[in-house]
């Protein structure tokens, strides 16, 4: 039993930090009791697949408005609107965090302390900097600010903290906006449809590639 | 005769078959193709696998799907009640440190693990039956390969799987026409093929238990029950029922089109059919009863929905549970005359306990960047994979331990989800904005992975037992579990990771991370590739097995263990496929011996 029941998970590893929080001894221990004003109920370990759900129906969201519009000015620093696609806030990016700061398992409550430190921070560094709270800068200050911290290995030591805040929103933001059919398009994702049958590596591309793909026998 | 409540069972049945997975499946289709009248129970809750997520997407399901405490696996694998924990069933480890500790995962629901497993089903080889033979390490079985070919066979006739025949060294052809087509490889599947050539590491077509086309429902049925025609008829129909895969879906998922291997999709449904079969789910094992004639007259469970004892009755008893749930069983049917456990006379009752060697590499191929849009969905991954190649300088001592394993590997253009664009910083040197959407676009399909696959030699310190206080919620005593690997299994893991950083720079591609070399961190805990056998071995001796080559107890006569608890070794290959062929073969003889009038 090895292939698929990782596979979803598996193929992030080559890159991915959030491989750790996914596996790590945490995920598997009994959850400890969550804080309060969480929902200390997760959906259970035999829920209903079939339904749809939003944010805010396995348990309640737990964002306050200022944090919500804070959430979204800097999801959408990470992930701004293009030709190709919106906004991370705009395909619904804010009710995923939310959902997310919100679970009761405790690597999810982890992340919490890390998202809600983060925005505290944000205003904290705005206001020392530019006497303003973040979501009152131009551009120009916010990208000031997120300059400095948004790679872990090149940030000051004073600033690791607030690295690590960023570069785990990022995974939370790029995380929602890729999961969801606006991201699917986004990265030409064509597969999830049945097919009479399956052709494989197309010829002409490997052969562009140098893949010599006729030396094969099989294939 | 179908899904039966505690109340509605027979008072009599020919056998009693404990559990509804791999061995239990093949165990319950065996006997009433042949006619045997079954009662299967199962822990679990009902299943169908017209329950299945397939085509359900990310964005459907709480926190884009991902694992969490209640769905270890992601919400969306068909796993029911189960992973990691499962509810009012604790266990306990003898350590929480990484090196000592061993994790049980469970499901309870019809079909158990086999609803989830990764479908790869390879054969074990002729020296993976006599390891001991070879390099003087571990148990040699009492039985050889050619004794179980035959069912080998059998199972992929039945189940369907994929492969071919290379003619590799232990590394077994089956019979013509038991497999399957592979699928066609993926652009990253044909790098690793010719880079992997460069190393001297053949990448091969993977064998996994999934429909690549329809089974062949006019030959198979006579092939697999000869002399039998209802049996044949009703396979026949059940094989024409199964639909070939849609090409598109994980099959952890579940398949509700049944073109991969569940008990649900395969095995079930034709021993329905036959009405010999019996089903009592809910139905919670804990002990197995003993006559006055010191044979095994039954099995008392709890009936879950009432919470009750109940006891069911039959001439033999096959226990199927999962090897650690089988082992708990048994030793929970303590006696006067059997206070150690029942079938434990020789002591070894919950010993060498095994699971797979795990360590995983990944890393990033910039050949493979900013490729055109491609379906690599494929047949749910696994179409290359990697044998071991190195018998010949192992059994020369050059490797430094003894035993091998097999690379499994993918990559492509996945579904995008929650990790399509996480931690990439060591790509992107941290970008955010416009310049991260373009990171992402030109990364997305370029990540391959690597996980090894390895032999864990038996050793005394890993084993289970019944702890001495901590019971589950229906009062039943509970497994404590010991672990430990050997110097063998953590150079093989460290060998794992050199390997398939090698294979990554070979393809041009870079990894986050040097190659670990000390083994002891490369390796995963104990029980976490989820292949956990042993604990009720086979062998040729009583005083140092549990079961006889059959896997009938050597001290009860008409009580038979069915599955990966008889493994004596724990080959890199995964267990499901001999799990089936060692039932399938347990059940043919426990006919024979039904028709002699012997059990």
């Amino acid at each position: 039993m090895s292939l698929d029941r990782r596979t979803t998970l598996k193929w992030v590893l080559a890159a991915s930090a959030a491989w750790p929080l996914i596996r790590s001894g945490a995920a598997r221990a009994n959850p400890a009791p969550a804080p309060a004003g969480v929902d200390p109920n997760g959906y259970g370990s035999d829920p209903d697949l079939s339904k749809n759900y939003r944010p805010g129906e396995p348990w309640p969201l737990t964002l306050t408005a200022e944090q919500r519009r804070l959430s979204g000015i800097v999801s959408d620093l990470i992930i701004p609107a293009d030709d190709r696609s919106p906004s991370a806030s705009a395909m619904g990016v804010v009710d995923f965090i939310d959902e997310w700061v919100s679970a009761p398992y405790p690597d999810f409550q982890r992340d919490r302390g890390i998202v809600l430190g983060g925005f505290e921070w944000l205003d904290e560094e705005a206001q020392r900097r530019f006497g303003k709270a973040f979501t009152s800068l131009d551009a120009t200050g916010q990208h000031a600010i997120c300059d400095d911290i948004c790679d872990e290995s090149r940030a000051a030591r004073a600033l690791q903290e607030p690295a690590r805040f960023f570069a785990r929103y990022r995974d939370l933001t790029a995380g929602g906006f890729y999961s969801s059919p606006v991201g699917r398009k986004d990265l030409g994702y064509i597969g999830n449809v049945p097919l009479a049958s399956f052709d494989g590596a197309p010829p002409a591309l490997l052969e562009k590639l140098g893949l010599a793909w006729s030396r094969h026998r099989r294939g | 005769m179908p899904f039966v409540t505690a109340d509605s069972q027979q008072s009599q049945y020919d056998v009693i078959v404990v559990g509804s997975g791999a061995g239990g499946g093949q165990s319950a289709y065996t006997l009433c193709m042949d006619g045997a009248k079954v009662l299967m129970l199962e822990a679990g809750r009902n299943y169908s696998p017209t329950e299945s997520s397939m085509f359900r997407t990310p964005d459907l399901a709480p926190l884009a799907g991902v694992g969490t405490p209640d769905k270890p696996s992601g919400f969306f694998d068909a796993t029911v009640d189960g992973g990691w924990n499962v509810p009012g069933e604790p266990y306990v480890r003898e350590t929480e440190e990484d090196a000592g500790r061993f994790e049980w995962w469970r499901a309870r629901m019809l079909g158990g693990r086999t609803n989830h497993w990764g479908r790869i089903s390879l054969r074990n080889g002729p020296y993976d039956f006599k390891p001991r033979r070879r390099d003087g390490l571990g148990f040699d079985w009492p039985i050889d390969y050619a004794d179980v070919a035959p069912y080998y066979d059998k199972v992929e006739l039945l189940v369907g799987v994929y492969g071919t025949n290379e003619g590799l060294e232990n590394t077994p052809n089956s019979s013509p026409g038991c497999l399957l087509p592979p699928p066609k490889p993926i652009v990253s599947d044909y790098l690793v093929r010719e880079r992997g050539k460069r190393l001297g590491i053949p990448a091969i077509p993977g064998h996994r238990a999934v429909l690549t086309r329809a089974l062949d429902y006019k030959r198979s049925p006579a092939r697999l029950h000869p002399g039998n025609a209802k049996a044949q008829k009703i396979l026949a129909e059940d094989m024409r029922s199964r639909t070939p895969c849609l090409w598109a879906t994980p099959c952890g998922y579940g398949c509700a089109v049944r073109a991969n291997y569940q008990s649900t999709t395969v095995h079930l449904p034709p021993a329905l059919k036959t009405g010999n079969l019996d089903i009592t789910t809910d139905a919670m094992v804990y002990e197995v009863t003993l006559g006055k004639d010191g044979r095994a007259d039954g099995v008392n469970f709890i009936d879950r929905t009432t919470g009750k004892q109940r006891h069911a009755s039959a001439r033999v008893v096959i226990l199927a549970a999962s090897a650690c749930e089988t082992v708990r069983i048994l030793l929970n049917s303590r006696s006067p005359q059997f206070p150690g456990g029942l079938a434990n006379s020789s002591g070894k009752l919950g010993r060498y306990l095994m699971d797979t060697v795990g360590s995983t590499v990944g890393g990033q191929i910039p050949l493979l960047e900013s490729l055109p849009p491609l379906n690599e969905d494929a047949a749910g991954g696994h179409q290359l994979y990697v044998p071991w190649w190195l018998y010949q300088e192992q059994l020369a001592g050059k490797l430094g331990f003894a035993r091998g394993y097999h690379i499994e590997f993918g990559g492509g253009k996945r579904m995008p989800g929650y990790g399509t664009a996480a931690g990439i910083e060591w790509l992107t040197g941290g970008s955010y904005g416009a310049t991260f959407k373009q990171d992402v676009r030109r990364y997305y399909g370029s990540f391959v992975w690597f996980d090894g696959r390895g032999e864990m030699i038996p050793n005394e310190q890993s084993y289970c037992e019944i702890d001495s206080k901590v019971k589950d919620k229906w009062g039943i005593p509970v497994l404590r579990f010991h672990w430990q690997w050997s110097e063998h299994e953590r150079k093989q893991a460290a060998h794992m990771q050199r390997t398939f950083t090698d294979l990554i720079e070979a393809m041009g591609g870079k990894t986050r991370k040097p190659a670990e070399t000390d083994g002891a961190k490369a390796i995963e805990p104990g029980g976490s590739i989820i292949h956990e056998v042993g604990g009720a071995i086979m062998g040729a001796d009583p005083r140092s097995s549990v079961v006889n080559s059959w896997g009938q107890t050597w001290d009860v006569p008409n009580l038979f263990v069915a599955d990966g608890a008889v493994f004596a070794s724990n080959a890199d290959k995964n267990p499901t496929l001999t799990i089936m062929a060692l039932a399938w073969r347990a059940s043919d003889h426990i006919l024979e011996r039904m028709k002699r009038k012997e059990l």
